[in-house]
């Protein structure tokens, strides 16, 4: 998992006046599975069609196990796509479709036939070869994009939102097989989603992008506990995020009361953001917490409760498996460890952060 | 639902009054006498052999102008297809630009420049080049045929070239197929029923026509379309150019059959 096996190296795209891409860099470990995480339109699938080859960027180069392929047509290049949208021949039968790469590359009929049940197998359609795409639901029609993909054992699968139209258990089935495939396989994989929660499951490296730059890159644990900003912060999961002031290293003052933490480096006085995640926040009783609240919204969620509380004129948000009635008076109570400190948006890159959050 | 049939109405008036009823006369005198009776004879009529001679010849200048047109017509449509918005906006301009002209005024223009001492004959003896002499000749009427008939297969194709899945194509790459494979494995068979339609849209009206083999044809040339014509203008006898229609409009059906049973055979096959 060191060498680069995909580097992205200062790429820009742009479409007519709209800037998609914006000096990105970025590499892809062999055997990593990567997934580029971000709202709609922050040009993941631009990224993904630069690296495939059905896109060339305007500038920048795309270097694959060492070689410059930014030129290379996307049939010449080692690595295989599934489509945002599935992109099945019509009309094929799903045997054919499944057959198309293999037989491209001449390989025998009993190697083919034998591929075809293994990857229907793979994705749970044993049965399908003779229907046709169209006969098939949205999640079939993905599963059997995935198989067309993979008979090929491509060096790294490019995957578009894949499992965007399946249902959450047959989801999780997936998820769980890709993993497989991968460890089995050895296939490096580029994925995308806009699901945050798919990304902290299945990747080794998450990056979070947000209108054409990167925004973090880091294991799902790096992005989810130690956000680098708020864009992130917000992304990723449920949060409070405040603004606060960094009176001095392990001190900071939170909507006008100061709260133990454990950063440092950020100088004195330095505006700050500042994440709390809702299910760091402890609420006890009133005369015991740091600050005092109402409860102002209650939800049962299932394996927790999620509560606003009003406090010092913010609404905090709180995941807790004790319930407290709304107009309960409480205390709020954080460690210091689960107080995350981010510089406030200076550059012009992280300006884009504000917009969305 | 009495809204809807409410709805339909016009178009049954329509097709019952200009559809129906004319093929029932149709239909009605050529299987009749004119004294009423039952019969086949004017349809029979059509194995006289200056009759089965000019079926033929319609059957084979549509044929050879289908031909020419799909040949002409494909690689206009890919390119079509392919260009950005105001490239391909100026082309097709080009192309429906002569289709707002009427169709007999366009045919005149190319007896005008095709004849002995016409435009393009003047401009090649300027040029002391050899003259060309196809007016009154199945050549002129096949030129004109196609000329008048290309864009019904261009806009066809064309039509399920530009509503092609860019992604189908862009999965067949990702797949190692190169653009020839591309084009004879995806983009071919995806077209065909452009294809199909296209044919249709040329075969027939120029299987039928006599406008055209009447202008550039010059009378010489007879094809179905002027015995036709002739029987029920000249001849006056309903009951024989009836019969003959019906020969020629069952010719049609069939043909347009094998072509459509030939496009179902390609697809349901294996590829
Ligand atoms: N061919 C194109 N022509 C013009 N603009 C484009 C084109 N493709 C993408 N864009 C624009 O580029 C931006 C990024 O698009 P991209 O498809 O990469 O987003 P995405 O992150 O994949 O979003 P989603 O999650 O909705 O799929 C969008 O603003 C989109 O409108
Ligand atoms: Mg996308």
């Amino acid at each position: 998992m060191s060498n680069k096996l995909i580097d992205l190296v200062h790429i820009s795209k742009t479409y007519g006046t709209n800037t998609v891409l914006d000096n990105l860099d970025l590499y892809i470990r062999e055997n990593e599975f990567l997934t580029l995480l971000g709202p709609s339109g922050c040009g993941k699938t631009t990224t993904l069609r630069i690296i495939g080859g059905f896109e060339t960027p305007d500038s920048g180069q795309v270097i694959f196990d060492g070689k410059d392929i930014t030129a290379l047509p996307p049939n010449k290049r080692q690595l295989n796509t599934v489509f945002q949208r599935y992109a099945l021949f019509s009309h094929m039968n799903i045997a054919e479709n499944i057959a198309f790469g293999l037989k491209i590359k001449n390989k025998t009929k009993k190697y083919i036939d034998d591929k075809i049940r293994y990857a229907l197998k793979l994705v749970n359609l044993d049965g399908y070869e003779n229907r046709m795409p169209d006969s098939l639901s949205g999640g079939q029609q993905q599963r059997i994009a995935i198989a067309r993909a993979i008979v090929n054992e491509p060096k790294v699968l490019l995957l578009d939102e894949p499992l965007g139209a399946l249902d959450l258990k047959l989801r999780q089935d997936m998820q769980y097989e890709l993993i497989r495939l991968k460890n089995e396989l050895g296939i490096t994989f580029v994925y995308v989603t806009h699901d945050q929660e798919e990304a902290l499951t299945m990747s080794d490296t998450i990056v979070v992008m947000n209108q054409g730059y990167i925004q973090q890159i880091g294991t799902p644990e790096t992005i989810y506990n130690e956000p680098e900003n708020a864009f992130v912060a917000d992304f990723i999961g449920d949060s409070n995020i405040l603004s606060g002031i960094m009176l001095k290293d392990r001190l900071v003052n939170i909507l006008g009361t100061p709260f133990q933490c454990v950063d440092e480096g950020f100088g004195t006085n330095t505006p700050v953001d500042v994440v709390i995640r809702p299910e760091d926040v402890n609420l006890v009783k009133p005369e015991d917490g740091m600050i005092r609240g109402i409860v102002t919204h209650l939800i049962f969620k299932g394996v927790h409760y999620e509560m606003e509380v009003m406090a010092n004129n913010y609404e905090w948000l709180v995941h807790s498996t004790d319930m407290f009635p709304v107009g309960t008076e409480v205390g709020i109570r954080v460690v210091p460890f689960d107080i995350q400190i981010m510089n406030k948006p200076i550059s012009e890159d992280e300006e884009a952060v504000n917009i969305e959050a | 639902m009495k809204r809807r049939r409410l709805l339909a109405g016009p178009y049954l008036f329509w097709s019952v009054s200009f559809i129906i009823i004319p093929l029932f006369l149709i239909v009605c005198y050529g299987l009749t006498k004119a004294d009423g009776g039952f019969t086949l004879e004017n349809a029979a009529h059509i194995t006289t052999p200056e009759n089965l001679k000019a079926l033929g010849l319609s059957l084979l200048l549509a044929f050879l102008c289908t031909l020419i047109c799909l040949v002409l017509a494909y690689p206009l449509a890919m390119i079509l297809s392919q260009s950005s918005i105001s490239q391909s906006s100026f082309i097709v301009l080009i192309f429906i630009l002569p289709m707002w002209m009427n169709f007999l005024l366009r045919t005149l223009a190319w007896q005008t420049l095709l004849e002995k001492n016409g435009v393009i004959n003047t401009f090649l003896s300027f040029l002391h080049l050899p003259q060309i002499n196809i007016i009154n000749t199945p050549y002129a009427i096949v030129l004109g045929m196609v000329y008048d008939f290309l864009p019904f297969m261009v806009l066809p194709i064309y039509n399920v070239l530009i509503k092609l899945d860019k992604d189908m194509i862009n999965a067949a790459r990702d797949l190692g197929a190169n653009s020839a494979q591309t084009f004879v494995k995806i983009i071919l068979p995806q077209s065909i029923p452009g294809v199909i339609s296209g044919i249709t849209m040329v075969f027939v009206p120029a299987m039928t026509t006599f406008v055209i083999s009447d202008l550039l044809g010059g009378g010489k040339v007879l094809l179905i379309g002027n015995v036709i014509e002739q029987t029920f203008k000249q001849g006056s006898n309903w009951h024989l150019g009836s019969g003959l229609s019906l020969v020629l409009m069952i010719f049609v059906i069939a043909s347009m059959g094998i072509v459509n049973k030939y496009d179902k055979g390609q697809s349901g096959g294996s590829f």
